[in-house]
């Protein structure tokens, strides 16, 4: 997809100024964010399996390459055909050429990040392929010619008004004068459209949540079934899946789906887990002939050895964006990228660059929030700090920024100069705010004043009170 | 270049990148013996309390999580009685009485004469089929989450394809946790040895794409029937 993570600022102001979005995004914290907090209450352990969950992930990946090693040996010796893809063109060139041998017309997708990350679908559709998204969500933005705006609810910034829309526009064999009312109606819908695809398509593509080194399995979390009409019913399933999700064990696998639900939609497990290893086997029914697994670099190793190796251990539930003061404000097309939210904004300036997404760390308040729910313990706003000194090292930010930052580093390293510098300015605030209060406008907090009034000090800092209280003068 | 070359330089590129991020050499033995070890090691990290219960309080967890998740839970007292449970739950869902199913020799062996109206069709899942009868290899109380293997016992595409999929499990078959659940498909299969897909299955399909509210019968079935077995010899 073409990043607009450039134009962060201004994405955010058109996000807030949509009334659509707006009401979209209004069911976050009464959703998911209420139903996350009931499943965690539900399992008193959960904290425990977190602590564990991060072990695991740092296990493996503190030993990466031999267990991806452990994978392929185990999937091969199942049937498995294992690609290596170190970059996204390498991965389109291989999923293309399984496709065009399998003379694929229809693809069917089960919902996958990695291949929005590769542009999978316009690659293939560019080689005259029909590519079909059946997670009903990841269909919902499809026939927009969108991208999703979350990564477990894809249209969570659509309404049911506007799906409708889509589907009268959309789905004209169908009688003008149906009853598009209620959200079954439209699930029902969308359910008789995909049938006809399922059975048509000659590939499926899905994604992995995990690759199992002991099994050589790949596995896939979904609600509707979709993903596993994917792949057991044309006669070559493909997964795309990147470097960090394989786990050494089914055990580590059974630790981990304990989290995984819970954190994403407070389910106490997804309706459907599913565990494939190798194409159908002699005498088997159904299932798909050939499976090919394909791995996917696409710049994580550099990640590796980096405070960044932390973000690899992402399952991709979605929590730290439910709970993202941010991301309920503007929503997940204002990060312009694959991955929206505080992962997003981790994410986005390894992929494309710091220079190209420098807003993504700098829009947080550093409030916490998603690194007290990421399962995986990942240190989230610690990694946004890094961005912002790579950006500022990188010369990133305005003349005025620069210059207003030097000057805070200048005084803040000069103790009595700060003390001084803070006392003068808060005693001439505390005069010129007393009649009212609070300012409506300030020179220089323009960024804070347009939007709601700056309450007036006082007149003293708090160190100057700090030393009073301590004298016993009060 | 060969096939051979198109496969290992990229993946030996891509090793090598990983290792070069790990500061780790290919040929680290204590590396190599760690990994072993966790591959072989197989014990569960951590069980939730809420499994630490005897075999009737597990199966009243299992019932209470699958009618959460808007299952439909019969208690079966024989198998015998498997086949009048199967006519009645297609009757009340004004079904016809007609299932899709596989070679399972444990439902093979079922005394269907008492039902003979009711007409069991072989062989993976068509796309008129409207029910699907199956046998869960397990059921995992923890969540209320059948385990469902692969082959020409059960077809895969039994569990997802019609609109009402009707499990039979035995209540001696159902286990606290995943883990225990992972333990009988190693057992019945070999150690790190799969069928082509194990799936969890924990209540009929949903979305809740649509405006966020949630809706059952997604893609896959609309409904799920789950037959709990006492008494299995």
């Amino acid at each position: 997809m073409h990043p607009t993570s450039d134009t962060f600022k201004d994405n955010a102001r058109s996000a807030l100024a949509d009334a659509q979005l707006q009401r979209a995004l209004s069911g976050l914290p009464t959703g998911l964010v209420a139903q996350r907090t009931a499943a965690r209450a539900k399992l008193p352990e959960f904290e425990a399996l977190r602590e564990i969950g991060r072990e695991i992930k740092n296990h493996t990946l503190a030993h990466l390459d031999l267990y991806l090693e452990e994978y392929e040996k185990n999937a091969t010796a199942a049937g498995a055909h294992v690609h290596w893809a170190a970059t996204a063109a390498d991965a389109r060139r291989i999923v293309l050429d399984i496709c065009r041998d399998a003379g694929a017309r229809t693809v069917t997708k089960g919902k996958s990040m990695i291949s929005e990350e590769i542009g999978l679908n316009a690659h293939l559709e560019a080689a005259g392929m029909e590519v079909v998204e059946t997670d009903l969500g990841e269909y919902l933005v499809q026939i927009r010619r969108e991208a999703p705006s979350h990564i477990i609810a894809p249209a969570i910034h659509l309404t049911q008004d506007q799906i409708e829309a889509d589907f009268r526009r959309l789905h004209t064999h169908l009688p003008g004068n149906r009853v598009l009312i209620e959200p079954g109606q439209l699930v029902n819908e969308a359910r008789t459209v995909l049938r006809e695809k399922f059975l048509a398509a000659e590939v499926g593509i899905t994604g992995a949540n995990f690759l199992i080194a002991e099994t050589g399995s790949s596995v896939i979390v979904t609600n509707e079934g979709n993903g596993d009409l994917t792949q057991s019913l044309p006669m070559v399933h493909i997964v795309v899946a990147s470097i960090e999700k394989v786990v050494p064990t089914l055990e580590d696998v059974s630790a981990i789906i304990r989290l995984l639900a819970r954190s994403a939609t407070g389910q106490e497990i997804s309706t459907y887990t599913t565990f494939s290893t190798g194409p159908r086997r002699p005498g088997d029914p159904d299932g798909p002939e050939a499976y090919h697994v394909v791995i996917l670099d696409n710049g994580r190793s550099a990640m590796l050895g980096t405070p960044f190796q932390e973000a690899l251990r992402c399952i991709r539930c979605g929590a730290c964006m439910n709970h993202c003061p941010v991301y309920e404000a503007v929503g997940g097309h204002a990060y312009g990228w694959v991955y929206p939210g505080p992962i997003g904004s981790v994410l986005t300036p390894q992929f494309l660059g710091v220079k190209r997404a420098a807003d993504l760390p700098n829009a947080s308040t550093f409030c916490g929030r998603c690194e007290s729910v990421c399962p995986m313990k990942i240190p989230l706003p610690n990694l946004l700090r890094h961005w912002r000194e790579a950006e500022f090292a990188q010369g990133g930010g305005s003349m005025s920024f620069r210059a207003g930052l030097k000057l805070w580093a200048f005084l803040a390293r000069r103790p009595r100069l700060y003390h001084s510098a803070a006392r003068i300015g808060i005693a001439l605030l505390g005069v010129m705010g007393k009649s009212k209060g609070a300012f409506r406008r300030l020179p220089g907090a323009g960024g804070w004043t347009r939007h709601r009034d700056l309450p007036a000090p006082r007149g003293r800092t708090f160190q100057q009170l700090w030393a009073e209280r301590q004298a016993g003068v009060e | 270049m060969s096939a051979e070359d198109r496969h290992t330089r990229p993946r030996d590129a891509m090793l090598g990148r990983i290792r070069a991020g790990l500061a780790a050499t290919a040929d680290d033995g204590a590396r190599k013996a760690a990994v072993a070890a966790r591959v072989k090691k197989r014990s569960a990290h951590l069980v939730p309390e809420r499994v630490a219960k005897p075999a009737d309080g597990l199966k009243t967890l299992l019932r209470g999580f699958l009618e959460g998740q808007s299952a439909t839970v019969i208690d079966a007292a024989t198998p015998g009685d498997v086949p009048s449970a199967v006519a009645r739950f297609l009757r009340s869902n004004n079904l016809p009485q007609r299932v899709r199913t596989g070679e399972d020799p444990f439902l093979a062996g079922l005394d269907w004469s008492k039902e003979p109206t009711l007409e069991r069709q072989s062989g993976r899942a068509q796309p008129g089929d409207e029910a699907a009868l199956s046998h869960a290899m397990a059921a995992v109380a923890e969540t209320g989450t059948l385990v469902m293997t692969s082959g020409p016992d059960n077809p895969v595409t039994l569990n997802f394809l019609p609109e009402t999929h009707i499990v039979v499990v035995a209540a001696q078959d159902i286990v606290g946790p995943y883990e225990a659940a992972f333990d009988r498909v190693r057992s019945a299969f070999g150690q790190g040895v799969m069928p082509r897909t194990v799936n969890l299955v924990s209540g009929p399909s949903r979305t809740a794409d649509v405006g966020g509210k949630l809706v059952t019968g997604a893609h896959g079935p609309r409904r799920l029937c789950v037959i709990i077995v006492d008494n299995r010899d």
